[in-house]
């Protein structure tokens, strides 16, 4: 393109090669005098075609930098973070759901009490299957209304079976069925979780009181953690979640129910930013039958230790040998 | 005996270092066990102090029917169950749901082998009545309940039971519980059947066979 004398005769090359040989012959087609030769207009496309291509595989990079301001990108990990990096943390989380979403919402990063070790058993025997639970939890824990996510499935069961991979979770009849038994399932909140063993940046750990949380502003969205959950516990925000205004929960946390981004993992934390200030999850309190119960399993006169100590109770996947800290439990 | 000790002067003195050692152990030992009682007694104390109260919803109020007549305001007239009942004489023969006539006709009854005068009272309609004949006012009702469902019962004061809303940990805020008859109809205890809701939409566990 810029051949600086292009009628300079040109040292031949060998010859073995498909190109026009390195000097313009008199029978060029182009052939023009002011020197564009076939090789000058091949380059001139192969770079228009390449500064295109250039351009293209950067256009995500600049939708991201829409979404993402230059403190959410640089923000450290939720464990480094001192108390003033995390108020400003906060302070911009709720300023940009009021930009994105309208809505004026408190977030909170309430911890976790020392002596405290949070327990859930469940009474199968009670439970009819209305999935007024998962539908509490849907609407506690913000999450996205088109695709009626939420932390808890409920399967319904046939009655002499406990494992629940053969359970459906897409029933809609009238509940319950005489021949079936309906068990929801959520997170887990394992001793030994492999979810967390597996996540490949520490974006996700067991707090002191037994929950399982995820810093979503460090998560990468590989999903192994949703690959290593044998309770299908994890859930995976393939948009940004869509919630009007008006449904929008204001009471939120850091680590539980604050809007989560595009693209990273959610799971259930035992409501963190109700149960930690003292309060039953959303799921316990929607329960029309009573079948849940939820407390401090280290209170030796709690309503779950009773629990644990006076009824037939088992863990889903107990030769896992991960220690659920969710129980289910039977009638006599 | 005070022979032999005036005689052995030794034993004598020997018997009183015994002694006072060991009543001076015992007052250390008393001071400690108290020591060790006080600050529990206090611990529970303070416990008991600072708990929020678990509040059962009470039951129904005495049922009142609606005559179907308003009054110069406007406002619907009701009776008193004992405005009919006082000049009727009982009729336990009439214990069946397609046997009850006028206000009771089409009453959704099924509740075991249990008669209407089972748990309404035949001496004052207005009220119930316990097994061994003692009245139950109505908001009571959870005391006639447990007399057959007792485990239900255990359960249920064991925070196993029955629906509840509130805080788990009572030293930050109180608790509200359902009452029996907040969720099973006394005439039809079973739970109806009822449409679940919101349906999953993620693809997850759909059964191969079904």
């Amino acid at each position: 393109m810029n051949d600086p004398d292009p009628d300079k005769p040109r040292t031949p090359c060998s010859g073995n090669c498909s190109c026009s040989g390195g000097s313009p012959t008199p029978s060029d087609p182009i052939g023009n005098p002011g020197g564009s030769t076939r090789r000058a207009v091949l380059k001139g496309i192969g770079a228009t075609l390449g500064v295109a291509a250039y351009a293209k595989a950067l256009a995500p990079l600049t939708e991201l930098t829409q979404q993402t301001s230059m403190d959410e990108f640089l923000q450290k990990h939720y464990k480094e973070l001192t108390k003033e990096e995390l108020s400003a943390v906060l302070e911009r989380l709720t300023r940009e759901t009021k930009e994105q979403y309208g809505a004026d919402v408190t977030i909170a990063d309430p911890k976790p009490r020392e002596g405290v070790k949070f327990g859930y058993a469940l009474n199968l025997s009670i439970c009819n299957g209305c999935r007024k639970c998962a539908e509490a939890c849907h609407l506690e824990n913000n999450h996205d209304r088109p695709s009626h996510q939420s932390y808890i499935r409920v399967f319904e069961m046939t009655k002499g079976s406990m494992d629940f991979e053969k359970g459906d979770v897409h029933y809609d009849h009238p509940v319950p069925q005489p021949d079936k038994y309906y068990m929801p399932v959520q997170c887990q909140q394992c001793e030994h979780p492999p979810c967390v063993d597996v996540c490949p940046v520490e974006a996700t750990w067991k707090e002191p009181d037994g929950i399982v949380v995820v810093d979503y502003n460090w998560c990468i969205g590989c999903r192994y953690c949703e690959a290593a959950c044998p309770y299908h516990a994890r859930r995976f925000n393939w948009q940004k979640p869509e919630i009007a205004a008006a449904e929008i929960n204001p009471d939120q946390s850091y680590l539980s129910n604050r809007i989560r981004p595009q693209g990273v993992m959610e799971k259930c934390t035992f409501c963190l930013h109700r149960t930690r200030n003292g309060r039953l999850p959303a799921c316990l309190e929607a329960c029309p039958t009573g079948a849940r119960v939820f407390g401090d399993l280290n209170d030796p006169e709690s309503e779950i230790r009773w629990v644990l100590a006076n009824k037939r109770v088992f863990v889903l996947k107990e030769e896992l040998g991960l220690k659920p800290q969710f129980f289910y439990f039977f009638d006599e | 005996m005070i022979r032999v000790l005036k005689q052995h002067p030794v034993l004598a003195w020997g018997g009183l270092v015994i002694l006072v050692s060991l009543s001076s152990l015992a007052a250390v030992w008393a001071q400690k066990s108290l020591s060790t009682a006080e600050p529990v007694e206090s611990a529970t104390a303070k416990k008991t102090h600072a708990l929020h109260p678990i509040t059962i919803k009470p039951g129904p109020d005495t049922p009142r029917l609606d005559t179907g007549l308003k009054d110069s305001q406007g406002k619907a007239i009701t009776a008193a169950c004992s405005t009919c009942h006082s000049t009727t004489t009982p009729n336990p023969a009439r214990n069946t749901a397609h046997d009850l006539v006028q206000a009771h006709a089409g009453l959704n009854y099924n509740h075991g082998n249990l008669t209407c005068l089972s748990c309404h009272n035949a001496k004052d309609y207005d009220s119930l009545h316990l097994a061994d004949g003692r009245r139950v006012a109505f908001p009571d009702v959870m005391t006639l309940c447990a007399q057959c469902h007792g485990t239900a019962m255990r359960d249920y004061l064991h925070g196993s039971h029955g629906g509840m809303n509130g805080y788990w940990d009572l030293s930050q805020g109180p608790r509200v519980r359902n009452n029996c008859v907040d969720c099973h109809d006394p005439h039809h205890p079973e739970f109806p059947l009822v449409r679940p809701v919101l349906p999953p939409r993620d693809r997850i566990s759909v059964p191969a066979e079904h």
